[in-house]
């Protein structure tokens, strides 16, 4: 009987393993297939053989690297400042009922105007370079992280509070023992969000005005025709979306092992 | 001791402030002779629902109310240790309470409740939510810790045959206004055996209970 659950959950792992190559495979395909029935020619849809081409011309002149790190620098810059803005506010949003009514219209109606909107906005005012990026990321991290704070936060059960006023707990006892654990769940799924997002804004703000990242090499690229680099550019920013959202599940299976 | 009155008679606001959890309207609490305002490292509590950190182990559940007194790590491991045996779960230490029971939830609270040694021991209906027979192995083990420590226990339930099992008095509190309208004495013998319950002594007491409750 144990043996064959152990069999069972073997199995189920290795499908789980080949799953996503699988799907890459058929994908390919797929792609390969349009091309040839298609007969489109590269500057309208590339075919995975040219992007592969294109692929291996740019990693090996360093053009790739060079614009990824700067892209990736820029979303993580933006993420770490953004997080951190949105949960600190937001957990004296959570405390603070006064405060939360008097600033939550203006956070609602800051996010009525789409970041796209904003973002030429702080290139002219922070210029072309790092920062302007930095900041459309925090402003795109920041609401949904904000929203999972307060959510977070004010499912903690009351009935645990009571069990660490019963103690004679401190506040930062409360904030570290209760509040903390107890809002990470809600704090990680934001986190997740957040990782996809930020993304997002780094290539906005790269697409309205720079001189390097991917979205700048996606520009560029589109100028001179270039499809199958474009199509480089946009595979390469999946991987760091789906690597940075990987490595949040990860942080997310070690720190909620309680939940099974 | 035990508290014994239909629902929504205060029973629970009753428990909550003698934990210093709420303050008085009107009069105050005493705990020997000190005006009670806030609440005391000398009292121990149980909710009704077991009330566990589900992020935490057993272990670390317990050990809790010792890590918000800042007792040293040794002290505090070797302490945690003696409430899972009392409680008769040292083999569950590590683990997570949704993997357990209702009524191993429930001893893992009543071993948080004892593990920083409060003189006393405030319970609200502990084992309210539990079936009959788990409830019956609990009232024991409750009878068996009593004995070894001889804490102040004070109880809120709403089944007489429990009150009646477990205390030295029984108090009945009355609907609106809360007031207690009886306070009856439990001479049964000690150390109680479930076999008590079938006795004529005990039955007559708990219709006694009974009678005073409206």
């Amino acid at each position: 009987m144990e043996k064959r659950d152990t069999g069972q959950i073997h199995r189920r792992r290795n499908s789980s393993l080949w799953t996503a190559p699988a799907a890459l495979l058929v994908f390919l395909i797929i792609w390969q297939g349009i091309v040839w029935l298609g007969d489109y020619p590269a500057f309208i849809l590339p075919s995975p053989i040219e992007t592969a081409t294109a692929f291996a011309r740019v990693l090996r002149d360093g053009a790739l690297w060079r614009h990824t790190l700067v892209t990736l620098s820029e979303v993580l810059s933006g993420l770490i400042l953004g997080v951190a803005s949105a949960t600190a506010l937001g957990y004296f949003l959570a405390k603070n009922k006064y405060l939360e009514r008097l600033l939550a219209p203006c956070i609602v109606a800051s996010q009525s105007v789409p970041v796209v909107a904003i973002a030429p906005l702080l290139i002219i005012w922070f210029g072309a370079g790092h920062l302007s990026k930095v900041l459309i990321c925090t402003l795109i991290v920041f609401f949904p992280m904000l929203v999972n704070t307060i959510v977070g936060i004010r499912s903690v059960d009351e009935n645990l509070h009571e069990l660490m006023r019963s103690l004679r707990a401190s506040r930062w006892q409360t904030f570290k023992m209760l509040e903390v654990p107890a809002a990470l769940p809600v704090l990680l799924g934001g986190l997740k969000v957040s990782v996809t997002l930020s993304v997002i804004g780094a290539v906005v703000g790269e697409f309205v005005g720079a001189n390097q990242g991917l979205g700048f090499l996606i520009n560029q690229a589109r100028g001179l025709f270039n499809t199958p680099l474009v199509f480089v550019a946009i595979f390469t920013l999946v991987f760091i979306a789906l690597a940075l959202y990987g490595l949040v599940s990860l942080l997310e299976t070690r720190l909620l092992r309680w939940r099974g | 001791m035990c508290i014994v009155g239909p629902s929504g008679c205060g029973k629970t606001t009753l428990l909550r402030l003698l934990a210093g959890l709420i303050s008085p309207d009107q009069g105050e609490v005493r705990l020997n002779g000190q005006l009670l305002r806030e609440p005391c490292s000398d009292i121990g509590l149980v909710f009704q629902k077991a009330n566990l950190m589900p992020w935490r182990s057993v272990f670390d559940n317990i050990l809790l109310p010792l890590q918000v007194q800042n007792t040293p790590k040794v002290q505090a491991n070797e302490r945690v240790e003696q409430a899972l045996t009392m409680v008769g779960l040292s083999d569950f230490a590590a683990a997570y309470p949704r993997e357990l029971s209702g009524g191993m939830q429930q001893r893992v609270a009543l071993a948080r409740a004892l593990v920083h040694e409060p003189r006393i021991l405030l319970l609200d209906e502990p084992f309210g939510a539990l079936d009959a027979l788990a409830r019956e192995r609990l009232n024991l083990e409750l009878l068996q810790l009593w004995r070894a420590s001889r804490k102040t226990v004070v109880m809120v339930t709403h089944n007489i045959q429990e009150a009646v099992f477990l205390a030295d008095r029984v108090l009945v509190l009355s609907q609106r206004p809360g007031q207690v309208t009886a306070a009856i004495p439990i001479n049964l013998p000690r150390p109680r055996e479930l076999s008590l319950v079938y006795d004529n002594n005990f039955s007559a007491l708990a219709y006694q209970v009974r009678q005073a409750i409206q």
